[in-house]
Formats: C-alpha cells, sequence, structure tokens
C-alpha cells in the first residue's frame, strides 16, 4: 500500500535498530515517554520494543482521550442519557468505559437510554436534524485534534438554527498535560518516574504546531521529537531522542515534516479560539485538576453548550477500588503493576479506562504484549 | 385471484400479517415464491417434514441464524449466504452435505420483489453446491419487529469413516494453513453500511467450501482441524482453536494474504483486518508433512487459489497466539473484546 508500507519496512527497521544500537551509549539508560496512546500502541503492534537495544525504554504517557476522562464527567454523560432523556451521540471508544459501580454506557443503552456510537460530528447533526422533537447531546472529547470538528458542528447547528442539538464539551490540551507531568512530584522530587525525552504528539501536533513544545525543551531542558504514528516514525525519533541526550541537547525536533509545520493549522486553531475558551482549571484521571488544561464553550455560543442547557447534579464519583489507571496515566507505573492487570481487567471485562480505548496502555500490553509477561513469568519461577 | 396476476403481485406487492397466517395468501406465496424457485423432489413432497434417504456414514448438522445487513451486499446476499454458511460449518467437521432446511422470518411490510431476489439466489446456491432445500418455515413479525428478512438454515451432511475434524487432534509443530485472501467479506459489508459508504470494488467472499474439503479430505483424509474463519475474523478462529486444543500459535504476518484494498479499507477505518469476518475461507491444520500436499491440492481448487501456510502450532501454557509481524517485531494477536461489526452474517 503506497505511503503507507515505506513506513513499515522491515528492512529500513533493521537498519534504524543497529543505529539506535550503535548510538545508545552502553553504562546509561534512556528513558523516553511517548506521549501519545497512539504512538504506544505502533510500539506494541508492531513489537518496535524488540528493536530496542536493552537500555532504551519506553515510559507511556497520558496522551489517551479515553484515559484521561475523569469518572465524574462520564456519570454525568450517563446522567444525561438516562434522567434528561436525551439521544447522546458518542464515539465508539466511550460506550465500554466503566464508571462510577462499573456503570458504562452500553449499559445504560441496554437498559434503555438512547445512546449511539457516531464516527464523526456530523453524524450528530444528522441525528438532530433527523429527530427535531429530541434533544440531541453530542459527547465530546478527545485533544486537539478532535476539537476543530466540534467547533465546526456548533458552527454549523448555530447556522442552521438547530435548536435541539448540543455538545458536552470535555475538550483537552496536550500542553498543559505535559507540562503537568513534568511538574509531577514522581518526576521533580521523588526521581521515581525518569523521563530523558518525549516523543511529542503527531496528529495534534498537525493542529497546534512544534512551537508549544519549545517551552518545555527549554524549561526543564527536556528533548522533545514530534513523531509519525508508523512504526518507522517512532525509531527514527528514538533514534533523534538518543543523539540529544548523547549531545546534551533539550531542543524541539520535528520528525513529522510531511504533516506538521512550527505553526501549525491556523484556520483550526482561529475556529478552536471563536467557539471555546480556557477553563480555569479541569479535573483529569490520573493527573488530578491541572490549571488551565481544557476548553469550555464560550457564552456566545451557549446556546449549543449542554452543560448549561441541562442541569446536571451534583453527584460522588468513584473509580474502581485498587485500579491503577491514575499512576499509569502519570507515567509512575506499568500496567503490569496493577494488580487487576490480567485478572480481573481484561478487555471483556474492563475495570479502567485504559483497559477499553484502543489507545490505553493497559489495552495494549494486554492485546498486543502479553507474551513478554509469560516469558518473563516463565524466568522467574524455573520449571 | 387468477393465475396470470401473480407474478405482478410478486413484483409489487410487499409482506403482510396473512402470509404467515396459515390461510391461502401464506399457501400462495409458498407455491409461487419458495416452491417454484427451490423446488426438488423432497420439498414437492409437500409434507411439513421430509422425507429422507439414510446414507452410510456418521452423521453431520448444523444450524445457523442470518441477520445480516444490509441484506444486499457487493458479491451476495442474505440469500445465498444463509446457503453457504450453513453448508461450511457442515463441509467443516470433513462432511459432505446432503440437505438444508431453511427457515424464514419475514417483517411486514418487506417488498416481495426483494423476497423473490432473495429466494431465486438461494435457489441458485443450493443448486450450484449440488444439496437441495428440503423443508421450510414461514413467519411475519409485524412492521418493527424485523429487519425485513432473518433466515435461519441448517445442514445435514455424512462423514466418511477415517476422517477426524478436532481441535484434540491438534498438536505442537503441526502446520496452519489458510485458504485465501482475509476480510473481504466484513470490508464489502462495511462498505455499503449507512453513515460509513465508500467507493470500493472489495466484494464479499461468500462461497460454499464443501468441494474444496472434499478434495483436501481425499488427498490427506488426516487432517486435524478445518474451521471457517467467519464472525471475530481469524484472529478469533485462531484463538478458539488454541484454547480449546490447549496449544499455541506462531504466525507470520508477512504469509498472510490481504488484497491491497481491503488492507486499505482497514487502514482507513482502523481496523484490523486479523479480526475481520470471512464468509468463504477456511483454516486448515495438519502434519507439517502432508502441509505442502495439501497446499498444492488448495491452489488447484478455485476457493484455494491463494492459499498459504500462515504458522505453526506451538508448545504454550497460555495458549497465546502470537505473530512476527511485517516489521520484525513480535506481537500477542488477540481476540477482539465486545462487537467489532454488529450483524456481519
Amino acid at each position: 500500500m503506497k505511503y503507507v508500507d515505506e513506513f513499515r519496512a522491515r528492512d529500513l527497521a533493521e537498519k534504524l535498530a543497529r543505529q539506535i544500537a550503535r548510538e545508545a551509549q552502553t553504562g546509561r539508560d534512556y528513558h523516553f515517554m511517548e506521549f501519545c496512546g497512539g504512538h504506544t500502541h505502533a510500539i506494541f503492534r508492531y513489537g518496535v520494543q524488540d528493536l530496542m537495544p536493552a537500555n532504551v525504554h519506553f515510559v507511556h504517557g497520558p496522551g489517551c482521550p479515553v484515559c484521561v476522562l475523569p469518572v465524574r464527567r462520564l456519570d454525568d454523560a450517563v446522567e444525561l442519557a438516562e434522567k434528561h432523556g436525551v439521544i447522546l451521540a458518542t464515539y465508539g471508544d466511550m460506550m465500554r468505559v466503566p464508571g462510577t459501580k462499573q456503570r458504562s454506557l452500553i449499559r445504560a443503552r441496554a437498559d434503555g437510554a438512547d445512546i449511539r456510537m457516531i464516527y464523526s460530528t456530523q453524524d450528530a447533526l444528522k441525528i438532530a436534524r433527523a429527530n427535531p422533537d429530541r434533544q440531541v447531546v453530542f459527547f465530546a472529547i478527545g485533544f486537539e485534534t478532535t476539537t476543530p470538528p466540534t467547533a465546526v458542528a456548533i458552527l454549523q447547528a448555530e447556522a442552521k438554527g438547530l435548536e435541539n442539538f448540543s455538545v458536552f464539551c470535555n475538550h483537552v490540551l496536550t500542553p498543559s498535560a505535559i507540562g503537568h507531568v513534568l511538574e509531577s512530584p514522581e518526576v521533580r522530587d521523588l526521581g521515581t518516574v525518569n523521563i530523558d525525552g518525549f516523543l511529542g504528539p503527531s496528529h495534534v501536533s498537525s493542529v497546534i504546531g512544534s512551537q508549544p513544545y519549545e517551552f518545555f525543551a527549554r524549561e526543564f531542558a527536556k528533548p522533545v521529537v514530534i513523531a509519525g504514528f508508523e512504526p518507522l516514525d517512532v525509531m527514527q525519533s528514538v533514534l533523534m531522542l538518543v543523539r540529544q541526550v548523547n549531545e546534551g541537547r533539550a531542543e524541539v525536533e520535528n520528525e513529522y515534516t510531511r504533516v506538521v509545520t512550527r505553526d501549525g493549522n491556523l484556520k483550526a486553531q482561529t475556529l478552536v479560539s471563536d467557539v471555546f475558551e480556557l477553563r480555569e482549571s479541569f479535573e483529569w484521571r490520573g493527573l488530578g485538576t491541572v490549571p488551565y488544561s481544557a476548553l469550555r464553550i464560550r457564552d456566545a455560543y451557549a446556546a449549543f453548550d449542554a452543560e448549561k442547557r441541562f442541569a446536571i447534579s451534583e453527584k460522588q464519583s468513584r473509580e474502581t477500588k485498587s485500579c491503577e489507571c491514575p499512576a499509569i496515566l502519570r507515567g509512575a507505573k506499568k500496567p503490569t503493576d496493577c494488580k487487576l492487570f490480567g485478572t480481573v481487567c481484561t478487555p471483556d471485562n474492563p475495570m479502567g479506562s485504559c483497559m477499553v480505548s484502543s489507545e490505553g496502555a493497559c489495552a495494549a500490553y494486554w492485546t498486543y504484549g502479553r507474551f513478554r509477561e509469560q516469558a518473563a513469568k516463565r524466568e522467574r519461577v524455573p520449571a | 385471484m387468477n393465475a396470470i396476476d401473480r407474478p405482478s403481485r410478486l413484483a409489487r406487492g410487499s409482506v403482510d400479517m396473512t402470509h404467515g397466517g396459515g390461510g391461502r395468501a401464506m399457501a400462495d406465496l409458498i407455491r409461487d415464491l419458495f416452491h417454484r424457485h427451490l423446488g426438488n423432489s423432497f420439498l414437492d413432497q409437500g409434507n411439513d417434514a421430509a422425507l429422507l434417504p439414510a446414507e452410510k456414514g456418521r452423521l453431520v448438522m448444523s444450524t445457523d441464524g442470518h441477520v445480516i445487513s444490509p441484506l444486499f451486499f457487493p458479491g451476495g446476499d442474505i440469500g445465498c449466504l444463509s446457503v453457504h454458511g450453513t453448508l461450511n460449518d457442515v463441509a467443516m467437521a470433513g462432511a459432505r452435505p446432503l440437505y438444508l432446511a431453511a427457515g424464514f422470518i419475514l417483517e411486514e411490510g418487506f417488498p416481495l420483489a426483494d423476497l423473490e431476489r432473495i429466494v431465486v439466489s438461494m435457489a441458485h446456491a443450493a443448486r450450484q453446491a449440488g444439496v437441495p432445500v428440503v423443508t421450510g418455515d414461514t413467519k411475519v413479525v409485524e412492521k418493527g419487529k424485523g429487519d425485513g428478512v432473518f433466515i435461519t438454515t441448517t445442514g445435514f451432511g455424512v462423514v466418511l469413516d477415517g476422517v477426524e475434524i478436532s481441535p484434540a487432534r491438534v498438536r505442537p509443530s503441526q502446520a496452519i494453513l489458510l485458504s485465501g485472501t482475509i476480510a473481504d467479506h466484513g470490508v464489502a459489508i462495511l462498505s455499503k453500511r449507512e453513515n460509513l459508504e465508500f467507493e470500493t470494488e472489495i466484494r464479499s467472499d461468500t462461497a460454499a467450501l464443501h468441494t474444496l474439503v472434499a478434495a483436501m479430505v481425499e488427498a490427506v483424509p488426516g487432517v486435524s482441524m478445518l474451521r471457517d474463519p467467519t464472525r471475530g475474523g481469524l484472529a478469533a478462529t485462531l484463538n478458539e482453536i488454541a484454547r480449546s486444543a490447549r496449544v499455541g500459535m506462531r504466525l507470520k504476518e508477512a504469509a498472510i494474504p490481504v488484497k491491497p484494498d481491503v488492507r486499505a479499507a482497514c487502514e482507513l477505518l482502523g481496523l484490523d483486518p486479523l479480526h475481520i469476518a470471512n464468509e468463504g475461507k477456511l483454516i486448515c491444520i495438519c502434519d507439517a508433512g502432508d502441509a505442502e500436499r495439501l497446499l498444492d491440492v488448495m491452489h488447484g481448487h478455485e476457493n484455494g487459489v491463494d492459499a498459504a501456510i500462515i504458522g505453526t502450532v506451538a508448545n504454550d501454557d497460555a495458549y497465546l497466539v502470537q505473530m512476527e509481524t511485517g516489521f520484525g517485531g513480535s506481537r500477542v494477536v488477540d481476540w477482539l473484546a465486545g462487537e467489532q461489526l454488529p450483524r456481519i452474517c
């Protein structure tokens, strides 16, 4: 397949693997956080770890939109569908995420709530047009990549006078999350999480550009390489990070030049700032309350804000007990450190969001990588 | 109503509650549509049950409900699919299918012309396979209680002595063969789904595999395992076998045939071809020494032209299906959690 196979070629992968092995200095370790769940999955799906020398480690970051949504907001969405009688339009990934007491959208739907899986915001608008006597709420989640389509949907709804459409906005921002990870006690004080550099987001960066990361590189002296989602992109970016570390540089470099520019997509940025404004603070699963890390709908478009249209109740939301998603999202633990992993918690019966999402670290470990644990277990317990 | 009116009534009319009521309308429908197209000496006996000659050998029986949406798709429709699906289930026991039975659940308001298209397609598939539909049933449900038409088919066949297809016979170091390209059916269905339509030439691979199986079993009667990777795709089927046989599997991604346009569609939609349904492919597990001979037989059959050896059975107490990726790494090939594409067959 053209423009895809080139980025998955085995001979190039082997060549890059040899190069990384040559340049990674023995006697030290390299810990690189891949921020995005998309990278985590590429690493596991293609077996990239197998091609790395033993001293290059991946630390999985919080860049999975489904994973970082706090239980409270999911409970709110369930309430919208169950108590307010709306048609809730949601991306498929959200359906199976367990809320408080394991209540998920898919359970709510089985019990009679009208919840529909959509592929794009345009589908949500279509549902609203087809059901003029019903309220239709789009459950908007995601980082900067999914925000512009939500902005467009709101503008279209306004232009067409679509009064039964609103958005439950949960859009969050990447740079504030990276900053928060770098400020966390595990990284700064306790030193339990080593991060020598970042594989920077690919699709997010196509919207916001590479410029927003320059601050981290400078302030925290951490190199950032913006990396595409194909496995060769990941390997090339690792090589670039290894070189920066070896040379004592901390710069923003762009491996994903075929898509990402320094300034990003200005038209998308304008659309987003027309429709949304910063929230003073927002709760993230795993990271806690992060200041200026999420967006809300501006007053000018308040008519399309589900949080203003419906009286969503205060509630006591709770994570599943002993689920380690929060620590995993900070890079402080690996999925296999969680007591629930692979025992009570599997993709068929997820206890936390990281096991549900196609971008979650637990799902990647379980779905593609669990033979490594089997092998490790065999080594620990001699037959 | 006179006989001359009947074809036009079929072409124009639609199913109503009288068609399932047991009265004259139902009798007319059965005669003008089902008997007319599916007719054979057994069906024409006109009894509620068909009287069939017994054959030597062990009897094999399988049943399968078909609820596919849309009813008509590139490369086939629910009619031929309901014949192929059950014939294949019977054939995967190493059996020669002999008879089919069909049950129809029709929704009030369903166009009779569409029903006729479906029955004609069933009849064609059954004739091509040389397996008659010997008995059937029709019920009608109110509008909104069904989705056009659901078809359940049941198949009978016989399996010769000496042929023992069973996961219990799967052993480490045996070879895993696949009869052709994967994911064609699921992607063809997907391309016609509402709110997901895309332009493509991809057609469903729906086909009856019993003649391929007959040729394989004749060449190598000791074949250990046969199964058609339908719902859940190659990944689910291999995991099922691995679990019941208590073995692992080691695949080579580069050896698994996928058509380029199917791969492109999967890439676009974020799907893994390993998880997507097939309706005209089979997986075969046999002793390593028989693999090349079987492969030759498969290559010589129209349903096995792209057949390939895709991996081997391994000792593995976790029963994992693992794959060497085209990229050079390793990964698990897992079952899919939940339903990726509902109502695919």
